[in-house]
Protein backbone atom coordinates (compact mmCIF):
# COMPACT_ATOMS: atom_id res chain seq x y z
CA UNK A 1 0.00 0.00 0.00
CA UNK A 2 1.40 3.58 -0.84
CA UNK A 3 1.24 5.65 2.76
CA UNK A 4 -1.28 8.16 3.11
CA UNK A 5 1.48 10.86 1.78
CA UNK A 6 2.16 8.97 -1.66
CA UNK A 7 -1.77 8.23 -1.96
CA UNK A 8 -2.18 12.51 -1.57
CA UNK A 9 0.86 12.42 -4.28
CA UNK A 10 -0.68 9.95 -6.76
CA UNK A 11 -4.04 11.59 -6.21
CA UNK A 12 -2.46 15.10 -7.21
CA UNK A 13 -1.20 13.77 -10.51
CA UNK A 14 -3.70 12.28 -11.49
CA UNK A 15 -5.51 15.11 -10.78
CA UNK A 16 -3.71 17.65 -12.75
CA UNK A 17 -3.39 15.46 -16.02
CA UNK A 18 -6.76 15.18 -15.54
CA UNK A 19 -9.20 17.82 -13.93
CA UNK A 20 -12.34 16.50 -11.72
CA UNK A 21 -10.58 12.81 -12.25
CA UNK A 22 -10.47 12.60 -8.93
CA UNK A 23 -13.12 13.21 -6.15
CA UNK A 24 -11.19 12.26 -3.07
CA UNK A 25 -9.06 9.67 -1.18
CA UNK A 26 -9.51 7.70 2.21
CA UNK A 27 -6.82 6.13 3.77
CA UNK A 28 -8.00 3.45 6.72
CA UNK A 29 -6.70 1.02 8.30
CA UNK A 30 -3.54 0.84 5.59
CA UNK A 31 -5.63 0.53 2.96
CA UNK A 32 -5.26 3.22 0.16
CA UNK A 33 -8.66 4.04 -1.95
CA UNK A 34 -8.93 6.74 -4.68
CA UNK A 35 -12.47 7.69 -5.39
CA UNK A 36 -12.78 8.57 -9.12
CA UNK A 37 -15.49 10.01 -11.09
CA UNK A 38 -17.32 7.61 -13.12
CA UNK A 39 -16.48 9.57 -16.59
CA UNK A 40 -13.01 9.73 -16.16
CA UNK A 41 -12.71 6.00 -14.37
CA UNK A 42 -11.13 4.65 -17.72
CA UNK A 43 -8.41 7.19 -17.20
CA UNK A 44 -7.51 6.86 -14.33
CA UNK A 45 -7.45 2.85 -14.14
CA UNK A 46 -5.15 3.25 -17.55
CA UNK A 47 -2.67 5.82 -15.68
CA UNK A 48 -2.49 3.91 -12.82
CA UNK A 49 -1.20 0.76 -14.73
CA UNK A 50 1.58 3.11 -16.22
CA UNK A 51 2.67 3.60 -12.64
CA UNK A 52 3.45 0.20 -12.41
CA UNK A 53 -0.24 -0.78 -10.96
CA UNK A 54 -0.88 -3.40 -13.63
CA UNK A 55 -2.92 -6.02 -12.56
CA UNK A 56 -6.75 -5.45 -11.38
CA UNK A 57 -7.48 -8.26 -9.23
CA UNK A 58 -10.92 -7.87 -8.41
CA UNK A 59 -13.51 -5.90 -9.52
CA UNK A 60 -16.63 -5.94 -6.98
CA UNK A 61 -19.77 -3.63 -6.45
CA UNK A 62 -21.23 -2.47 -3.40
CA UNK A 63 -24.20 -1.42 -2.02
CA UNK A 64 -24.24 2.33 -0.09
CA UNK A 65 -28.34 2.23 0.60
CA UNK A 66 -29.31 4.22 1.91
CA UNK A 67 -26.36 6.67 0.93
CA UNK A 68 -26.31 8.34 -2.15
CA UNK A 69 -24.91 7.82 -4.50
CA UNK A 70 -25.97 4.28 -3.59
CA UNK A 71 -23.82 2.27 -6.16
CA UNK A 72 -20.05 1.51 -5.68
CA UNK A 73 -18.02 -0.08 -8.19
CA UNK A 74 -14.13 -1.12 -6.30
CA UNK A 75 -11.56 -2.06 -8.65
CA UNK A 76 -8.68 -3.52 -6.53
CA UNK A 77 -4.99 -2.51 -8.03
CA UNK A 78 -1.90 -4.46 -7.83
CA UNK A 79 1.70 -3.86 -8.73
CA UNK A 80 3.26 -7.04 -8.71
CA UNK A 81 7.01 -4.94 -9.24
CA UNK A 82 7.22 -3.25 -5.51
CA UNK A 83 4.12 -5.54 -4.39
CA UNK A 84 1.82 -3.08 -3.45
CA UNK A 85 -1.65 -2.11 -3.68
CA UNK A 86 -3.92 0.81 -4.38
CA UNK A 87 -7.87 0.67 -4.49
CA UNK A 88 -10.16 3.03 -6.98
CA UNK A 89 -14.04 3.41 -6.27
CA UNK A 90 -16.70 4.89 -8.45
CA UNK A 91 -19.83 5.80 -6.91
CA UNK A 92 -23.07 5.67 -9.29
CA UNK A 93 -26.62 6.26 -8.81
CA UNK A 94 -29.28 3.35 -9.21
CA UNK A 95 -31.09 5.42 -11.57
CA UNK A 96 -27.79 6.02 -13.91
CA UNK A 97 -25.85 2.85 -13.35
CA UNK A 98 -23.16 3.72 -15.77
CA UNK A 99 -19.82 2.88 -15.37
CA UNK A 100 -17.03 2.51 -18.64
CA UNK A 101 -15.86 -0.99 -18.97
CA UNK A 102 -11.77 -1.32 -18.52
CA UNK A 103 -11.69 -5.01 -20.64
CA UNK A 104 -9.59 -2.96 -23.11
CA UNK A 105 -7.13 -2.38 -20.64
CA UNK A 106 -7.26 -5.75 -18.47
CA UNK A 107 -8.91 -8.38 -20.05
CA UNK A 108 -9.62 -10.15 -17.12
CA UNK A 109 -11.99 -8.02 -16.01
CA UNK A 110 -14.33 -9.41 -17.85
CA UNK A 111 -16.04 -11.82 -15.15
CA UNK A 112 -15.81 -9.70 -12.97
CA UNK A 113 -17.74 -6.86 -14.43
CA UNK A 114 -20.48 -9.63 -15.38
CA UNK A 115 -21.22 -10.56 -12.08
CA UNK A 116 -21.25 -6.71 -10.42
CA UNK A 117 -23.77 -6.23 -13.42
CA UNK A 118 -25.41 -9.52 -12.31
CA UNK A 119 -25.56 -8.51 -8.74
CA UNK A 120 -26.18 -4.55 -8.59
CA UNK A 121 -27.06 -4.04 -12.05
CA UNK A 122 -24.30 -1.62 -12.77
CA UNK A 123 -24.09 -1.35 -16.54
CA UNK A 124 -20.57 -1.45 -17.86
CA UNK A 125 -20.60 0.97 -21.06
CA UNK A 126 -18.53 -0.73 -23.59
CA UNK A 127 -18.64 -4.34 -22.58
CA UNK A 128 -18.64 -6.51 -25.55
CA UNK A 129 -20.67 -9.54 -23.76
CA UNK A 130 -22.74 -7.99 -20.87
CA UNK A 131 -25.09 -10.96 -19.55
CA UNK A 132 -25.88 -12.36 -16.63
CA UNK A 133 -23.00 -14.89 -15.44
CA UNK A 134 -24.11 -16.08 -12.29
CA UNK A 135 -28.35 -15.68 -12.17
CA UNK A 136 -30.47 -17.42 -14.71
CA UNK A 137 -30.59 -15.58 -17.92
CA UNK A 138 -34.61 -14.58 -17.42
CA UNK A 139 -33.73 -13.52 -13.85
CA UNK A 140 -35.29 -10.27 -12.61
CA UNK A 141 -33.85 -7.94 -10.32
CA UNK A 142 -30.56 -7.42 -8.93
CA UNK A 143 -29.91 -9.86 -5.59
CA UNK A 144 -26.77 -8.11 -4.00
CA UNK A 145 -28.54 -4.26 -3.75
CA UNK A 146 -29.48 -4.54 -0.25
CA UNK A 147 -32.83 -3.56 -0.42
CA UNK A 148 -33.40 -6.76 -2.28
CA UNK A 149 -35.20 -9.18 0.08
CA UNK A 150 -33.51 -12.47 1.38
CA UNK A 151 -36.01 -14.75 0.96
CA UNK A 152 -36.32 -18.09 -0.55
CA UNK A 153 -36.19 -18.97 -4.69
CA UNK A 154 -39.52 -20.90 -5.33
CA UNK A 155 -38.39 -24.43 -6.54
CA UNK A 156 -39.56 -25.24 -10.22
CA UNK A 157 -42.23 -27.51 -10.46
CA UNK A 158 -44.95 -28.26 -13.38
CA UNK A 159 -47.72 -26.88 -10.93
CA UNK A 160 -46.09 -23.75 -10.22
CA UNK A 161 -44.12 -22.95 -13.15
CA UNK A 162 -45.83 -20.60 -14.95
CA UNK A 163 -45.96 -18.48 -11.78
CA UNK A 164 -42.24 -18.57 -11.69
CA UNK A 165 -39.79 -15.31 -12.05
CA UNK A 166 -39.53 -14.30 -15.56
CA UNK A 167 -43.22 -15.52 -17.25
CA UNK A 168 -46.04 -13.24 -17.75
CA UNK A 169 -48.52 -13.28 -15.01
CA UNK B 1 -30.92 -65.68 -43.47
CA UNK B 2 -29.24 -65.94 -39.98
CA UNK B 3 -28.07 -62.71 -37.88
CA UNK B 4 -24.35 -62.58 -39.02
CA UNK B 5 -25.03 -63.01 -43.01
CA UNK B 6 -27.95 -60.34 -42.65
CA UNK B 7 -24.68 -57.76 -40.99
CA UNK B 8 -22.35 -58.29 -43.72
CA UNK B 9 -24.57 -57.85 -46.06
CA UNK B 10 -25.57 -54.49 -45.13
CA UNK B 11 -22.13 -53.83 -43.80
CA UNK B 12 -21.29 -54.17 -47.89
CA UNK B 13 -24.01 -51.06 -48.37
CA UNK B 14 -21.71 -48.78 -46.52
CA UNK B 15 -19.86 -46.51 -48.60
CA UNK B 16 -17.31 -44.24 -47.18
CA UNK B 17 -17.93 -41.21 -50.06
CA UNK B 18 -18.70 -38.56 -48.00
CA UNK B 19 -15.37 -38.89 -45.51
CA UNK B 20 -13.29 -36.15 -46.78
CA UNK B 21 -10.60 -37.24 -49.10
CA UNK B 22 -7.12 -38.22 -47.82
CA UNK B 23 -5.33 -34.73 -47.04
CA UNK B 24 -8.25 -32.68 -47.40
CA UNK B 25 -9.41 -31.42 -44.20
CA UNK B 26 -12.73 -30.15 -43.48
CA UNK B 27 -13.25 -26.65 -42.35
CA UNK B 28 -17.18 -27.08 -41.00
CA UNK B 29 -17.48 -25.94 -37.27
CA UNK B 30 -19.49 -28.04 -34.98
CA UNK B 31 -20.57 -26.75 -31.70
CA UNK B 32 -20.47 -29.21 -28.84
CA UNK B 33 -22.00 -28.58 -25.52
CA UNK B 34 -20.36 -30.24 -22.78
CA UNK B 35 -21.81 -30.68 -18.79
CA UNK B 36 -23.35 -29.36 -17.15
CA UNK B 37 -23.30 -32.80 -15.33
CA UNK B 38 -20.01 -34.15 -16.92
CA UNK B 39 -17.60 -36.63 -14.84
CA UNK B 40 -14.69 -34.36 -16.49
CA UNK B 41 -15.72 -30.96 -16.00
CA UNK B 42 -15.08 -31.31 -11.83
CA UNK B 43 -18.14 -29.85 -10.98
CA UNK B 44 -21.09 -28.31 -12.54
CA UNK B 45 -19.20 -26.85 -15.73
CA UNK B 46 -20.58 -26.26 -19.43
CA UNK B 47 -18.48 -25.24 -21.78
CA UNK B 48 -19.77 -24.26 -25.39
CA UNK B 49 -17.04 -25.76 -27.31
CA UNK B 50 -16.69 -25.11 -31.25
CA UNK B 51 -14.79 -27.84 -33.30
CA UNK B 52 -13.26 -27.88 -36.42
CA UNK B 53 -12.98 -31.70 -36.45
CA UNK B 54 -11.08 -32.90 -33.13
CA UNK B 55 -9.06 -29.36 -32.80
CA UNK B 56 -10.86 -26.76 -30.70
CA UNK B 57 -11.47 -23.44 -32.30
CA UNK B 58 -13.45 -21.60 -28.95
CA UNK B 59 -14.73 -22.64 -25.85
CA UNK B 60 -17.16 -20.67 -23.81
CA UNK B 61 -17.45 -21.80 -20.18
CA UNK B 62 -21.18 -20.99 -18.67
CA UNK B 63 -21.37 -20.91 -15.29
CA UNK B 64 -23.59 -20.42 -12.19
CA UNK B 65 -25.59 -23.73 -11.79
CA UNK B 66 -24.24 -23.84 -8.08
CA UNK B 67 -24.69 -20.34 -7.73
CA UNK B 68 -26.01 -20.35 -3.62
CA UNK B 69 -26.23 -16.72 -2.99
CA UNK B 70 -23.53 -17.44 -0.08
CA UNK B 71 -22.48 -13.19 -0.20
CA UNK B 72 -26.09 -12.57 0.43
CA UNK B 73 -26.43 -15.16 2.94
CA UNK B 74 -23.58 -13.41 5.58
CA UNK B 75 -24.86 -10.25 5.24
CA UNK B 76 -28.17 -11.65 7.11
CA UNK B 77 -26.03 -13.26 9.79
CA UNK B 78 -23.21 -11.43 12.68
CA UNK B 79 -19.79 -11.78 12.04
CA UNK B 80 -18.62 -14.93 13.00
CA UNK B 81 -21.72 -16.76 12.37
CA UNK B 82 -21.15 -15.97 8.93
CA UNK B 83 -17.52 -17.52 8.99
CA UNK B 84 -19.21 -21.60 8.55
CA UNK B 85 -21.04 -20.22 5.30
CA UNK B 86 -18.32 -18.58 3.47
CA UNK B 87 -16.44 -22.15 4.52
CA UNK B 88 -18.50 -23.34 1.89
CA UNK B 89 -17.86 -21.02 -0.92
CA UNK B 90 -14.63 -22.97 -2.05
CA UNK B 91 -15.58 -26.14 -0.46
CA UNK B 92 -12.12 -28.01 -0.78
CA UNK B 93 -9.84 -25.31 0.25
CA UNK B 94 -12.25 -24.47 3.55
CA UNK B 95 -9.75 -23.23 5.59
CA UNK B 96 -8.68 -20.46 3.24
CA UNK B 97 -12.11 -19.29 3.00
CA UNK B 98 -12.19 -18.90 6.79
CA UNK B 99 -8.99 -16.95 6.78
CA UNK B 100 -9.60 -14.57 3.85
CA UNK B 101 -12.85 -13.60 6.02
CA UNK B 102 -11.64 -13.22 9.49
CA UNK B 103 -8.43 -11.75 7.78
CA UNK B 104 -10.40 -8.81 6.38
CA UNK B 105 -12.82 -8.75 9.70
CA UNK B 106 -9.78 -9.00 12.19
CA UNK B 107 -8.19 -5.95 9.79
CA UNK B 108 -11.23 -3.57 10.17
CA UNK B 109 -11.20 -4.75 14.11
CA UNK B 110 -7.98 -3.57 14.72
CA UNK B 111 -7.21 -7.12 16.37
CA UNK B 112 -4.22 -8.77 17.06
CA UNK B 113 -3.78 -12.27 16.82
CA UNK B 114 -1.67 -14.29 19.36
CA UNK B 115 1.49 -15.89 17.99
CA UNK B 116 0.53 -19.62 18.51
CA UNK B 117 -2.72 -18.85 16.53
CA UNK B 118 -0.91 -17.38 13.38
CA UNK B 119 1.28 -20.83 14.20
CA UNK B 120 -1.74 -23.14 14.32
CA UNK B 121 -3.43 -21.25 11.50
CA UNK B 122 -0.35 -21.86 9.16
CA UNK B 123 -0.62 -26.20 10.42
CA UNK B 124 -4.01 -26.01 9.09
CA UNK B 125 -3.70 -24.01 6.20
CA UNK B 126 -1.02 -25.77 4.67
CA UNK B 127 -2.40 -29.43 5.74
CA UNK B 128 -5.26 -28.32 3.71
CA UNK B 129 -3.08 -27.28 0.67
CA UNK B 130 -1.81 -30.72 0.57
CA UNK B 131 -5.58 -32.16 0.92
CA UNK B 132 -6.88 -29.88 -2.07
CA UNK B 133 -3.68 -30.78 -4.44
CA UNK B 134 -4.33 -34.53 -3.45
CA UNK B 135 -7.66 -33.87 -4.26
CA UNK B 136 -6.87 -32.82 -7.61
CA UNK B 137 -4.11 -35.20 -8.28
CA UNK B 138 -6.30 -37.97 -7.58
CA UNK B 139 -9.26 -36.29 -9.91
CA UNK B 140 -7.12 -35.01 -12.40
CA UNK B 141 -5.37 -38.17 -13.27
CA UNK B 142 -8.94 -40.03 -13.08
CA UNK B 143 -9.75 -37.45 -16.31
CA UNK B 144 -6.85 -38.88 -18.35
CA UNK B 145 -7.79 -42.41 -17.60
CA UNK B 146 -5.31 -43.35 -14.24
CA UNK B 147 -7.77 -44.57 -11.83
CA UNK B 148 -5.42 -46.20 -9.49
CA UNK B 149 -3.93 -42.86 -8.84
CA UNK B 150 -7.05 -41.69 -7.25
CA UNK B 151 -6.89 -44.44 -4.59
CA UNK B 152 -3.08 -43.52 -3.84
CA UNK B 153 -4.19 -39.45 -3.40
CA UNK B 154 -7.77 -40.14 -1.56
CA UNK B 155 -5.84 -42.51 0.99
CA UNK B 156 -3.26 -40.03 2.01
CA UNK B 157 -6.15 -37.24 1.89
CA UNK B 158 -8.61 -39.36 4.65
CA UNK B 159 -5.41 -39.25 6.81
CA UNK B 160 -5.97 -35.50 6.78
CA UNK B 161 -9.12 -35.44 7.22
CA UNK B 162 -8.82 -37.20 10.07
CA UNK B 163 -6.43 -35.46 11.49
CA UNK B 164 -9.04 -32.49 10.92
CA UNK B 165 -11.77 -34.40 13.04
CA UNK B 166 -9.00 -34.73 15.54
CA UNK B 167 -8.25 -30.66 15.69
CA UNK B 168 -11.76 -29.03 15.20
CA UNK B 169 -14.23 -32.81 15.44
CA UNK B 170 -15.45 -32.42 11.83
CA UNK B 171 -13.93 -33.86 8.82
CA UNK B 172 -14.44 -30.83 6.32
CA UNK B 173 -15.73 -27.37 6.73
CA UNK B 174 -14.68 -27.53 10.52
CA UNK B 175 -15.49 -23.47 11.34
CA UNK B 176 -11.93 -23.62 13.00
CA UNK B 177 -10.63 -20.38 12.53
CA UNK B 178 -12.39 -17.72 14.98
CA UNK B 179 -11.92 -14.10 14.14
CA UNK B 180 -9.09 -13.61 16.46
CA UNK B 181 -7.42 -16.90 16.29
CA UNK B 182 -8.53 -20.16 16.11
CA UNK B 183 -11.21 -22.28 18.19
CA UNK B 184 -9.33 -24.46 20.20
CA UNK B 185 -6.13 -25.45 21.19
CA UNK B 186 -4.96 -28.28 19.72
CA UNK B 187 -5.59 -31.52 21.31
CA UNK B 188 -3.29 -33.96 23.19
CA UNK B 189 -1.44 -36.60 20.42
CA UNK B 190 -2.47 -34.04 18.09
CA UNK B 191 1.10 -32.81 17.09
CA UNK B 192 2.78 -36.11 17.19
CA UNK B 193 0.04 -37.28 14.35
CA UNK B 194 0.66 -34.44 12.31
CA UNK B 195 4.47 -35.71 12.54
CA UNK B 196 3.75 -39.02 11.59
CA UNK B 197 1.80 -38.10 8.51
CA UNK B 198 4.61 -35.60 7.25
CA UNK B 199 7.04 -38.37 7.75
CA UNK B 200 5.03 -40.36 5.30
CA UNK B 201 3.97 -37.82 2.93
CA UNK B 202 7.42 -37.33 0.86
CA UNK B 203 7.49 -40.61 0.52
CA UNK B 204 4.03 -41.31 -1.13
CA UNK B 205 4.65 -37.82 -3.23
CA UNK B 206 7.77 -39.77 -4.38
CA UNK B 207 5.56 -42.79 -4.69
CA UNK B 208 2.52 -40.67 -7.08
CA UNK B 209 5.96 -39.03 -9.27
CA UNK B 210 7.05 -42.66 -10.13
CA UNK B 211 3.55 -43.43 -11.07
CA UNK B 212 2.62 -40.68 -13.16
CA UNK B 213 6.45 -39.70 -14.87
CA UNK B 214 7.24 -42.57 -16.12
CA UNK B 215 4.05 -43.33 -17.50
CA UNK B 216 4.07 -42.57 -21.53
CA UNK B 217 0.57 -41.95 -21.65
CA UNK B 218 0.45 -39.29 -19.14
CA UNK B 219 3.61 -37.71 -20.38
CA UNK B 220 1.75 -37.61 -24.33
CA UNK B 221 -1.15 -36.13 -22.44
CA UNK B 222 0.31 -33.64 -20.81
CA UNK B 223 3.54 -32.74 -22.48
CA UNK B 224 3.89 -29.37 -24.38
CA UNK B 225 0.08 -29.31 -24.80
CA UNK B 226 -2.32 -26.69 -23.86
CA UNK B 227 0.73 -23.80 -23.42
CA UNK B 228 -0.05 -20.52 -22.73
CA UNK B 229 2.97 -17.70 -22.06
CA UNK B 230 3.01 -15.63 -18.92
CA UNK B 231 1.70 -12.43 -20.42
CA UNK B 232 -1.68 -13.91 -21.81
CA UNK B 233 -2.31 -15.24 -17.65
CA UNK B 234 -1.17 -12.17 -16.30
CA UNK B 235 -3.70 -10.41 -18.39
CA UNK B 236 -6.34 -12.78 -17.52
CA UNK B 237 -5.70 -12.36 -13.87
CA UNK B 238 -4.59 -15.87 -13.35
CA UNK B 239 -2.56 -16.77 -10.41
CA UNK B 240 -1.64 -19.22 -8.05
CA UNK B 241 0.12 -22.41 -9.80
CA UNK B 242 -1.33 -22.06 -13.07
CA UNK B 243 1.05 -18.46 -13.44
CA UNK B 244 3.81 -19.88 -11.57
CA UNK B 245 3.87 -22.87 -14.09
CA UNK B 246 4.60 -20.47 -16.53
CA UNK B 247 7.58 -19.06 -15.01
CA UNK B 248 6.10 -16.04 -12.59
CA UNK B 249 7.60 -16.20 -9.16
CA UNK B 250 4.47 -15.20 -7.26
CA UNK B 251 3.17 -16.34 -4.13
CA UNK B 252 1.83 -14.11 -1.64
CA UNK B 253 3.08 -16.35 1.09
CA UNK B 254 6.22 -14.68 -0.14
CA UNK B 255 5.70 -11.34 -1.64
CA UNK B 256 3.32 -10.44 1.19
CA UNK B 257 3.29 -12.77 3.85
CA UNK B 258 0.22 -12.68 6.47
CA UNK B 259 0.05 -14.96 9.35
CA UNK B 260 3.58 -14.79 9.59
CA UNK B 261 4.51 -17.60 6.82
CA UNK B 262 7.87 -14.72 6.45
CA UNK B 263 9.49 -16.74 9.68
CA UNK B 264 8.87 -19.77 7.09
CA UNK B 265 11.91 -21.16 5.08
CA UNK B 266 10.28 -22.86 1.86
CA UNK B 267 10.44 -22.67 -1.75
CA UNK B 268 8.26 -21.31 -4.28
CA UNK B 269 8.47 -23.74 -7.08
CA UNK B 270 7.97 -22.53 -10.57
CA UNK B 271 7.44 -23.86 -13.99
CA UNK B 272 9.16 -23.37 -17.31
CA UNK B 273 6.97 -23.48 -20.19
CA UNK B 274 3.68 -23.38 -19.22
CA UNK B 275 2.40 -26.47 -20.31
CA UNK B 276 0.00 -28.91 -18.69
CA UNK B 277 3.16 -31.16 -17.50
CA UNK B 278 4.56 -28.08 -15.44
CA UNK B 279 1.23 -27.19 -14.13
CA UNK B 280 1.54 -30.83 -12.69
CA UNK B 281 4.73 -30.65 -11.52
CA UNK B 282 4.90 -27.55 -9.89
CA UNK B 283 2.00 -28.70 -7.69
CA UNK B 284 3.32 -31.86 -7.12
CA UNK B 285 6.57 -30.16 -5.84
CA UNK B 286 4.59 -27.79 -3.37
CA UNK B 287 3.51 -31.05 -1.58
CA UNK B 288 6.71 -30.88 -0.58
CA UNK B 289 7.27 -27.52 0.61
CA UNK B 290 3.81 -27.92 2.66
CA UNK B 291 5.26 -30.94 4.56
CA UNK B 292 8.30 -28.20 5.21
CA UNK B 293 5.93 -25.44 6.41
CA UNK B 294 3.91 -27.95 8.49
CA UNK B 295 7.27 -29.61 10.36
CA UNK B 296 8.90 -25.84 11.14
CA UNK B 297 5.55 -24.90 12.53
CA UNK B 298 5.18 -27.66 15.11
CA UNK B 299 9.07 -27.07 16.15
CA UNK B 300 8.55 -23.52 16.84
CA UNK B 301 4.97 -23.75 17.97
CA UNK B 302 4.67 -20.88 20.74
CA UNK B 303 3.28 -20.96 24.29
CA UNK B 304 0.50 -18.58 24.50
CA UNK B 305 -3.54 -18.16 24.44
CA UNK B 306 -5.07 -19.40 20.79
CA UNK B 307 -7.58 -16.67 20.66
CA UNK B 308 -6.90 -13.54 21.05
CA UNK B 309 -7.73 -12.06 25.08
CA UNK B 310 -9.83 -9.41 23.80
CA UNK B 311 -13.10 -9.81 25.43
CA UNK B 312 -15.31 -7.70 22.99
CA UNK B 313 -14.24 -10.10 20.48
CA UNK B 314 -13.91 -13.94 21.87
CA UNK B 315 -15.64 -15.62 24.27
CA UNK B 316 -14.18 -15.86 27.42
CA UNK B 317 -12.99 -19.16 28.32
CA UNK B 318 -16.11 -21.48 30.13
CA UNK B 319 -14.90 -21.75 33.77
CA UNK B 320 -15.09 -18.20 34.05
CA UNK B 321 -18.63 -18.04 33.30
CA UNK B 322 -19.26 -19.52 36.67
CA UNK B 323 -17.60 -17.12 38.79
CA UNK B 324 -17.57 -13.59 37.10
CA UNK B 325 -20.34 -11.65 36.02
CA UNK B 326 -18.50 -9.19 33.56
CA UNK B 327 -17.49 -13.04 31.60
CA UNK B 328 -20.96 -13.93 31.86
CA UNK B 329 -22.27 -10.62 30.21
CA UNK B 330 -19.45 -10.50 27.58
CA UNK B 331 -20.46 -14.50 26.68
CA UNK B 332 -24.04 -13.49 26.51
CA UNK B 333 -23.24 -10.01 24.39
CA UNK B 334 -21.12 -11.97 22.30
CA UNK B 335 -23.35 -15.12 21.30
CA UNK B 336 -27.06 -13.11 20.65
CA UNK B 337 -26.11 -10.00 19.30
CA UNK B 338 -22.09 -10.95 18.07
CA UNK B 339 -19.45 -8.14 18.47
CA UNK B 340 -19.65 -4.69 16.20
CA UNK B 341 -17.28 -3.78 13.81
CA UNK B 342 -16.31 -0.39 13.04
CA UNK B 343 -17.27 1.37 9.89
CA UNK B 344 -14.57 0.70 7.12
CA UNK B 345 -13.73 -1.56 4.38
CA UNK B 346 -11.24 -4.31 3.81
CA UNK B 347 -9.64 -6.63 1.33
CA UNK B 348 -7.51 -9.58 2.66
CA UNK B 349 -5.65 -11.08 -0.14
CA UNK B 350 -4.18 -15.03 0.92
CA UNK B 351 -2.56 -17.99 -1.34
CA UNK B 352 -5.09 -20.38 -1.40
CA UNK B 353 -3.97 -23.67 -3.18
CA UNK B 354 -5.63 -22.40 -6.47
CA UNK B 355 -3.75 -18.68 -6.09
CA UNK B 356 -4.91 -15.11 -4.91
CA UNK B 357 -8.03 -15.24 -2.55
CA UNK B 358 -9.39 -11.84 -1.21
CA UNK B 359 -12.18 -11.26 0.82
CA UNK B 360 -13.78 -8.12 0.88
CA UNK B 361 -15.90 -6.86 4.25
CA UNK B 362 -17.54 -3.45 4.34
CA UNK B 363 -19.03 -3.10 8.07
CA UNK B 364 -21.02 -0.25 8.38
CA UNK B 365 -20.95 -0.01 12.63
CA UNK B 366 -23.20 -3.01 12.96
CA UNK B 367 -23.34 -6.57 14.03
CA UNK B 368 -23.48 -7.82 10.76
CA UNK B 369 -20.92 -7.40 7.70
CA UNK B 370 -22.75 -4.92 5.39
CA UNK B 371 -20.94 -6.44 1.94
CA UNK B 372 -18.52 -9.87 1.57
CA UNK B 373 -16.99 -10.22 -1.81
CA UNK B 374 -14.81 -13.31 -2.42
CA UNK B 375 -12.52 -13.22 -5.19
CA UNK B 376 -11.70 -16.55 -5.88
CA UNK B 377 -9.16 -17.89 -7.77
CA UNK B 378 -11.72 -20.18 -9.65
CA UNK B 379 -13.72 -18.08 -11.04
CA UNK B 380 -10.94 -15.91 -12.74
CA UNK B 381 -8.59 -19.23 -13.64
CA UNK B 382 -11.86 -20.44 -15.70
CA UNK B 383 -11.20 -17.28 -18.06
CA UNK B 384 -8.09 -18.78 -19.27
CA UNK B 385 -9.85 -21.75 -20.23
CA UNK B 386 -10.15 -20.56 -24.00
CA UNK B 387 -6.41 -19.05 -24.24
CA UNK B 388 -5.11 -22.47 -22.87
CA UNK B 389 -6.98 -24.94 -25.50
CA UNK B 390 -7.75 -23.30 -28.73
CA UNK B 391 -5.60 -24.57 -31.37
CA UNK B 392 -5.44 -28.33 -29.01
CA UNK B 393 -7.32 -31.39 -29.51
CA UNK B 394 -10.72 -31.70 -27.62
CA UNK B 395 -8.79 -34.70 -25.35
CA UNK B 396 -6.40 -32.12 -24.64
CA UNK B 397 -9.37 -29.91 -23.24
CA UNK B 398 -10.15 -32.51 -20.60
CA UNK B 399 -6.32 -32.78 -19.83
CA UNK B 400 -6.36 -28.58 -19.04
CA UNK B 401 -9.53 -28.35 -17.47
CA UNK B 402 -8.30 -30.90 -14.91
CA UNK B 403 -4.80 -28.36 -14.62
CA UNK B 404 -6.68 -25.65 -14.12
CA UNK B 405 -8.62 -27.48 -11.01
CA UNK B 406 -11.49 -24.90 -10.67
CA UNK B 407 -13.51 -25.50 -7.84
CA UNK B 408 -17.12 -24.83 -8.70
CA UNK B 409 -18.17 -23.79 -5.28
CA UNK B 410 -15.92 -21.10 -5.33
CA UNK B 411 -16.35 -20.20 -8.85
CA UNK B 412 -20.03 -20.19 -8.41
CA UNK B 413 -20.56 -19.15 -4.70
Amino acid sequence: MPDATGLELIAQELGEQMPESITGTSFQRGRAELQAAPATLHDVIAQLQDKGYTMVMSVHGCDYWPEEPRLGVIYELLDMERVDRITVKVRVTAEEPHVPTIIDLFAGADFDERETYDMFGVIFDGHPDLRRILMPEDYEGHPQRRDFPVGGEPVLFTYNEARSYGKDQ
Amino acid sequence: MSATSDYRRREESITLSAEPAAGETSTELLTLNIGPHHPATHGVLRLITTLQGEVVRDVKPIIGYVHTGIEKTAEDKSYWKAIPVIERMDYVSYYFNAMAYCGAVEQLLGVEVPPRAQYLRIIHLELNRLMSHLVWLGTSMLDLGAISMFWYAFREKERILDLFEYSSGQRMHTRYFQVGGVMEDIPAGFAAKVRQFLKDMPTRADQYADLLEKNEIVLQRLRDTCTVDKKTLLQLGVTGPLLRAAGVPWDLRKAAPYCSYDHFDFKVPIGTVGDNYDRYRVRHAELYESVKIIEQALDGLPEGPFITTDRKVALPPRHELATSMEALIHHFKLVTEGFRVPPGEAYYPIESPRGELGCFVRADGSGKPARVHMRDPSFHNLQATAPMVEGYYIADLIAALAMIDPILGGVDR
